[in-house]
């Protein structure tokens, strides 16, 4: 039997932690591997004569978790540069969510990330990386400053630290259970 | 012939010296639209008898002896993920892999599948 894939997008601005968390709950060193998109590749099969095309190379870490024989979870940082939006579409198809990574010195750099995820209803939890020691900031306070919903879970977590890291992976497959159409109530 | 097949090809400081597109036959698409970047792929045994794969398919084919995904051939393989998608795409309509169940699932499979990996996460 061949096992099933599961998704985990782990998404932040530049800095925020994203290799570090998927590293360190990863039980393999974190894997890189490369998208290329050339202007052809947009709608068009054959590549005959592409010599003068040019081509944008898009780098990608993961990590991968050996749930069960049955079931394989990969955690997929996104790229950094938000030219790239056609990678996180492929990146958030089909997945369980997001962690939304943020560094609270610099709650900016995650706004996209959060906004990509909120229009495509994807659930996803947002992740305070505290690795600089003491938060600097409530919770609460950061969620007003990123205009999140009451709803989205907020984690404090340290990127570096495998339980921290998987304590956000738990909040998040909690966060997308809650999300599902209620079970019909057991009879009796 | 040696295990270092193919590294040949690749100049540390120039990078590739094949063309990726030559690898796929000039192909960006693969027939096979389920394959999503996390799918598992596993070598059928009795396509490893066979002799009419070119080096890289056969790469893909020794690889997946146990299952890896699309991904994973792509960074071991050292090729872009389209050129492992082509390739693996290939594979399945020559009935040499299998592939796993499509990422997306439906939302009624969804709660047990949920539950199985909130599970393995605690018990990790």
């Amino acid at each position: 039997m061949v096992p099933q894939s599961v998704k985990i997008v782990v998404a932040g601005g530049f800095g925020t932690g994203k290799t570090t968390l998927v590293g360190s709950v990863s039980e393999i060193p974190p894997l890189t591997t490369e998208e290329v998109l050339t202007e052809a590749s947009v709608g068009v099969d054959d590549l005959a004569g592409v010599e003068g095309k040019t081509s944008t190379t898009v780098a990608l870490d993961f990590g991968r978790i050996t749930i069960s024989p049955r079931i394989v979870l990969y955690l997929f940082g996104t790229p950094g540069q938000d030219r790239f939006w056609f990678m996180w579409d492929e990146l958030a198809s089909g997945a369980i969510g997001a962690i939304v990574l943020v560094d609270t010195r610099r709650l900016q750099t995650s706004f996209p990330a959060i906004d990509f995820f909120e229009r495509r209803h994807i659930p996803f939890v947002v992740a305070i990386n505290a690795f600089h020691g003491a938060l600097e900031y409530e919770v609460e306070e950061v969620r007003q400053a990123l205009k999140l919903s009451e709803k989205v879970p907020i984690v404090v977590c340290d990127a570096r630290q495998r339980e921290s890291g998987k304590l956000a992976l738990i909040q998040l497959v909690h966060h997308a259970m809650s999300r599902l159409p209620a079970k019909a109530a057991p009879i009796g | 012939m040696t295990e270092q097949q193919g590294d040949e090809w690749f100049d540390a400081d120039a990078g590739r010296l094949v063309r990726l597109y030559a690898l796929t036959g000039g192909r960006t698409r693969p027939t096979n639209h389920q394959l999503d970047i996390a799918t598992q792929v596993v070598t059928i045994r009795a396509a490893l008898d066979r002799i009419d794969f070119e080096p890289e398919h056969l790469r893909i084919l020794e690889l997946c002896r146990r299952p890896f995904s699309i991904a994973e051939i792509a960074a071991y393989l050292s090729v872009p993920l389209v050129v492992a998608k082509v390739q693996v795409s290939d594979l399945v309509d020559s009935r040499a892999v299998m592939i796993g169940p499509p990422v997306q699932d439906t939302a009624a499979a969804d709660r047990d599948l949920l539950q199985s990996v909130l599970d393995g996460l605690h018990a990790l």
